[in-house]
């Protein structure tokens, strides 16, 4: 695949040039070298098995659901999965990397290539994938309560990760977020990651330079542990400003590894620790390489489920929704499940796509619930649909039914709109009395009708629909009215 | 190829050991004896010939064994930290990790 | 009945089954016997209510009714397995103290065949040696000529059998260290084809060579104790082959070939030599003993072919390059944060990780990891651990060679007998050389012995030793035992013991 045209617009003159490696906690029981448990927020140490902590003598027994997550990913985003892959060892010293060395995958990782899409506004985007790779977690460093000293937490160590790691194909910080969120969009959707950003199961380093158009890359700095979305574009955008107004002071930038400060909302370069740059890998003698059947991958693949930028084209191909529509129904597997059977239930994919994008967003993003929780049923909301469709109940009708279902009240639209009345008026013959009566009631108004008055028209067209109780279909209204004005 | 004291001081660094000026100089010197034997490595063409990082590979295909993913393991923090150096509600205790 | 300390596996399992004496009988007496010989320096750890527990629980096995070939016989453990009833250091003060949560895979297989321990033996540090002389706990004295060393690694374990403190112990062997010192001590050893023994539980060296086995006073003790320390570990050890287990006694007094006469039951074995163990790198009282050697296998029927292993000296780099560098990596988990020492005083996390490592380390073990810092630190990785790794497969395939010509390759195991304690202390590159003969089957993963040959200068034994195919064990020992049959080189022990 070629690389993206450069579209971007610049900051300052200068072209902005990110890449990013994304830390993906796959979403396994127990970690990925080592039988001990990988659920979160447990005492500390309490997860951090003999193996965990390197006690002498033992050693690391792969996790098989870890490579599956790495394939069922690979297979989401077009990448090459590796017949035959290598953990390696990335040694340095630090407290909560307990053996002295990582396990990682270096020169030969199991996902190669690949690429994400995504619409930024309404145009398309592609970033190219370098690799992911499999590699364990570190523990944690606490520093507060333990004066001078830091408490080491090892149960998150050897919790299994996806290293995800981009060409510098992205160009701005509104361009990275986006990328971001149909990255995270794409693992919780093929349910390798819980996605939980707080928890740091979504962790995102953005390699981050500039450049003048034309000019060779500038020096990156990495801004690391990004683990918010609104941090990430805040973040980023300081970097930018800040390596610009260097440049434009005459100061070179010096590659760094940077730390976000959500509050000052300023980035700061970490200690660099100086032999960072030597980690000595070497093939870990302890595991031989990772070996995938071809067959392995293939039976992956007939289960993969439809991801949501192929579901978001189908919709707009069976259902002709717009891009926009289809792209914001599929944000959520639930929410995409949900359009899709109150879409065929009620035969009105764009009514049903403008209730589920309006009215119910709205009211579920109010209550912070998912759509798993509505209240209302796909079949109870078909139904309206249906009714609405079939001219039985109006829009203003609907939304008094649509209130009713979301408050829990009786299961059965039709009665609903029975008991409440609501029902529009179709028959001629009792609107056509109620137009005469109308007529004959405003005179004044009939007569500036006709001396050209529309307004005087609209009053009356008012009085038939209040006279109605608004059960009047306005449309009718106003055509038999016309014809008896002539 | 001759390593230096510097060269020494580095790879100590590296390694994470501290050596007198006394202990880097006889390690200098053991070490540039121990590289003078590695010399003959050289003049062996290895070119095309595949690394052996698993002698049993010689015999038959070596491919890494994967296990269910079950969490099996019970928390044996106690046990586990009977040795550690220096312990506080579970944590172990280190001078301060500046980032 | 013999005395207790002069019987054998064999011997011992069967009086102890048959009641002429208990479990715990032998080991009061055993361990009786050990602290009469502390002044060997064989011994790191003694739990004698541990051991006694054990010995209990080993009668109790037999008064139920079971039968097995090591229940209720006494042993030990080089202290490089961990154990959870005894501490376990690896010969270095980093663990001085250091208290294992669970057993080594091997230790707990010979627990459950029976075998009772009765505590751990000195070994080099981190097994990085060939004298026992790198112990930070002093060294093992060769029971033969207590001035001289008795080789190493597994230098305890050599001495404990030797001596007759133990009918059989387990050892490790990297790069020799259970073949030298049984030739240096004249006990018998067999370090079976990398991955046959679990590593989980032995304290790493260099991970793809460390291999477990048992010394004992002859190839049949040997077979009973490697076939139950041996056998796949799918839960705990990656790199454990998965074939299964086997009896490693299966072929001890078995014909060579079907229908050979007992007076010749190697008849059609052919015995490779490769002229580069018979140069003039080896002293003239070890070539000695080891000719005598082959020919007392010629008269057993088998004959003598001339191989070549080509890179035999390369082996010296080779392994001393890829050995350190897999121990750098494997020694950097000694850190002073989770277990091990920690310097009293440090000024912040860098000073307290250098200070907790150079104290805790003692000078060879500092010398590897900086040779194996080095050798894959930026810029040299390639030059020196990927060429060897290169040439370690260049050294494989000449056995494959070989092993096309002939069906066992023999040699010395060491060019010089055991040498005075002090001696080449300072001197590492001497010790390197010393280890020609064994490194090349250990970096091709071959199972190799060591079986007593006879005496050199100063009555100091010369061991034989055999290198077989891969997964060759039980062909291994079925020519060491005919050789045992045939000979009493085994049997001899030192004098006072």
């Amino acid at each position: 695949m070629s690389s993206p045209k450069l579209t971007s617009l610049l900051v300052q003159g200068y072209e902005v040039v990110i890449g990013f490696e994304t830390h993906t906690q796959l979403a396994t029981q127990s970690k990925i070298f080592s039988r001990a448990p990988t659920a979160f927020g447990a005492e500390p140490n309490t997860q951090a098995c003999a193996v965990d902590l390197a006690l002498p003598g033992t050693l690391p027994v792969m996790n098989r659901e870890a490579v599956a997550c790495a394939i069922r990913f690979g297979l989401s985003v077009g990448s090459h999965v590796a017949e035959r892959s290598v953990f390696a060892r990335k040694n340095y010293f630090y407290p909560d990397l307990p053996k002295g060395y990582q396990i990682s995958q270096y020169e030969i990782p199991v996902v190669q290539g690949g690429s994400v899409s995504f619409f930024l506004g309404d145009e398309k985007k592609t970033v190219r994938l370098v690799r992911a790779h499999l590699e364990e977690d570190a523990g944690k460093s606490l520093h507060e309560d333990f004066i001078g000293q830091s408490g080491i937490d090892l149960n998150r160590a050897g919790t299994p990760l996806l290293e995800i790691v981009t060409e510098p194909d992205i160009r701005s910080s509104a361009e990275a977020v986006a990328y971001a969120k149909e990255l995270h969009k794409i693992v919780t959707w093929i349910g390798i990651c819980d996605g939980n950003m707080q928890e740091g199961s979504f962790r995102c380093d953005a390699n981050v330079s500039v450049r003048k158009p034309g000019q060779p890359l500038g020096t990156r700095r990495e801004i690391k542990n990004l683990n918010s979305f609104r941090f990430m574009q805040q973040a980023i955008d300081y970097e930018i400003r800040w390596q610009i107004e260097e440049i434009e002071d005459g100061r070179a930038i010096e590659q760094a590894t940077v730390l976000f400060n959500p509050d000052t909302g300023e980035t700061r370069a970490m200690r660099t620790k100086e032999d960072a740059a030597d980690y000595r890998y070497f093939p870990d003698p302890d595991l031989p390489p990772l070996v995938i059947a071809p067959e392995w991958v293939e039976s992956t693949r007939a289960q993969m489920t439809e991801l949501p930028r192929a579901m978001a084209a189908r919709f707009v191909q069976d259902y002709g929704l717009p891009e926009y529509d289809a792209t914001t129904l599929t944000q959520s597997k639930a929410m995409a499940a949900y359009f899709e059977a109150v879409a065929q239930a009620s035969g009105q994919a764009k009514l049903a796509s403008n209730w589920i994008m309006g009215e119910m967003s709205r009211r579920l993003n109010a209550g912070e619930m998912a759509v798993e929780q509505a209240p209302l049923t796909t079949a109870q909301l078909a139904t309206m649909l249906a009714r609405i469709a079939d001219g039985t109940i109006s829009n203003n009708a609907a939304k008094q039914v649509f209130d009713a279902l979301w408050q829990g009240e009786g299961g059965d639209v039709d009665a609903i709109i029975e008991s409440r009345g609501l029902k529009q008026m179709n028959d001629s013959g009792a609107l056509e009395k109620i137009i005469d009566e109308v007529i004959a009631a405003n005179p004044d108004n009939v007569a500036q009708f006709k001396a050209g008055k529309d307004k005087a028209f609209n009053a009356l067209v008012g009085q038939v629909m209040k006279a109605s109780k608004g059960k009047a279909n306005p449309q009718q209204a106003t055509d038999l009215l016309r014809a008896r004005l002539g | 190829m001759s390593l230096t004291l510097q060269d020494i001081g580095r790879i100590a660094n590296l390694a994470r050991l501290e050596l007198s000026t006394e202990q880097s100089e006889r390690m200098r010197d053991q070490l540039n004896g121990f590289f003078d034997i590695v010399e003959q490595m050289k003049a062996v063409d290895t070119t095309g010939v595949e690394p052996l990082a698993h002698p049993t590979a010689v015999m038959e295909d070596v491919a890494l064994r994967l296990r269910p993913d079950v969490a099996s393991e019970p928390d044996r923090r106690e046990a586990n930290q009977r040795s550690a150096p220096a312990v506080e509600r579970g944590l172990f205790l280190v001078p301060k990790v500046i980032e | 009945m013999k005395p207790i300390h002069e019987q054998g596996v064999a011997e011992l399992a069967q009086a102890i089954a048959e009641g002429q004496t208990s479990s715990v009988e032998a080991a009061q007496h055993l361990l009786e016997r050990a602290k009469q010989h502390q002044h060997l320096g064989a011994w790191l750890a003694f739990d004698e209510d541990a051991t006694l527990a054990q010995a209990k629980a080993a009668d109790a096995r037999i008064a139920a009714g079971e039968r097995t070939p090591l229940l209720g016989v006494p042993m030990a453990h080089k202290d490089i397995f961990v154990t959870r009833d005894f501490p376990t250091t690896a010969g270095s003060k980093m663990l001085e103290g250091y208290r294992s949560p669970f057993d080594a895979t091997v230790v707990s297989r010979l627990a459950q065949a029976g075998a009772v321990t009765l505590g751990k033996l000195n070994c080099d540090e981190f097994a990085m040696g060939g004298s026992n002389q790198n112990s930070a706990y002093g060294p093992a004295r060769n029971p033969w000529h207590t001035d001289h060393v008795p080789g190493g690694s597994s230098g305890g374990t050599a001495v404990a059998v030797a001596a007759r403190l133990l009918p059989a112990a387990t050892g490790t062997d990297t790069g020799g260290s259970i073949r030298q010192p049984a030739s240096f001590c004249g006990v018998t050893g067999i370090k079976p084809t990398y991955g046959r023994c679990s590593r989980y539980g032995m304290v790493a060296f260099a991970s793809s060579l460390d291999q477990a086995g048992p010394m004992a006073r002859s190839a049949a003790d040997c077979a009973t104790l490697l076939t139950a320390m041996a056998g796949p570990d799918i839960d705990r050890d990656s790199t454990s082959l998965d074939h299964p287990a086997e009896d490693y006694a299966r072929l001890l007094g078995q014909p060579w070939q079907a229908g050979a006469s007992t007076a010749q039951p190697l008849k059609g074995l052919r015995i490779g030599l490769p002229q580069e163990f018979f140069g003039d790198g080896v002293a003239a009282d070890v070539i000695a003993p080891v000719r005598a050697a082959l020919a007392e296998l010629e008269k057993l029927g088998a004959t003598l072919v001339d191989v070549s292993l080509p890179r035999t000296e390369l082996a010296i780099p080779v392994y001393y390059i890829i050995a350190p560098a897999e121990a750098s990596s494997n020694l950097s988990r000694f850190d002073g944060v989770k277990f091990g020492h920690r310097a009293a005083r440090y000024d912040d996390l860098l000073d307290m990780y250098k200070k907790s490592r150079s104290e805790g380390f003692g000078p060879e073990v500092q010398r590897r990891i900086m040779i194996g810092t080095y050798v894959l630190s930026h810029g040299y990785y390639d030059a020196y651990y990927l060429k060897a790794q290169q040439i370690r497969r260049l050294i494989a395939q000449d056995f494959q060679q070989a092993f096309a010509q002939c069906d066992v390759i023999a040699g010395p195991a060491a060019p010089t007998v055991a040498w005075k304690i002090g001696e080449k202390a300072d001197d590492p590159v001497a010790n390197y050389l010393a280890d020609i003969f064994t490194l090349p089957g250990s970096l091709a993963g071959l199972p190799g012995m060591s079986v007593p040959a006879g005496f050199g200068a100063g009555g100091l034994p010369v061991g034989l030793q055999l290198l077989g195919n891969y997964l060759k064990e039980a062909e291994l020992l079925q020519v060491a035992h005919a050789f045992q049959q045939a000979t009493d080189w085994h049997t001899q022990s030192p004098e006072g013991f």
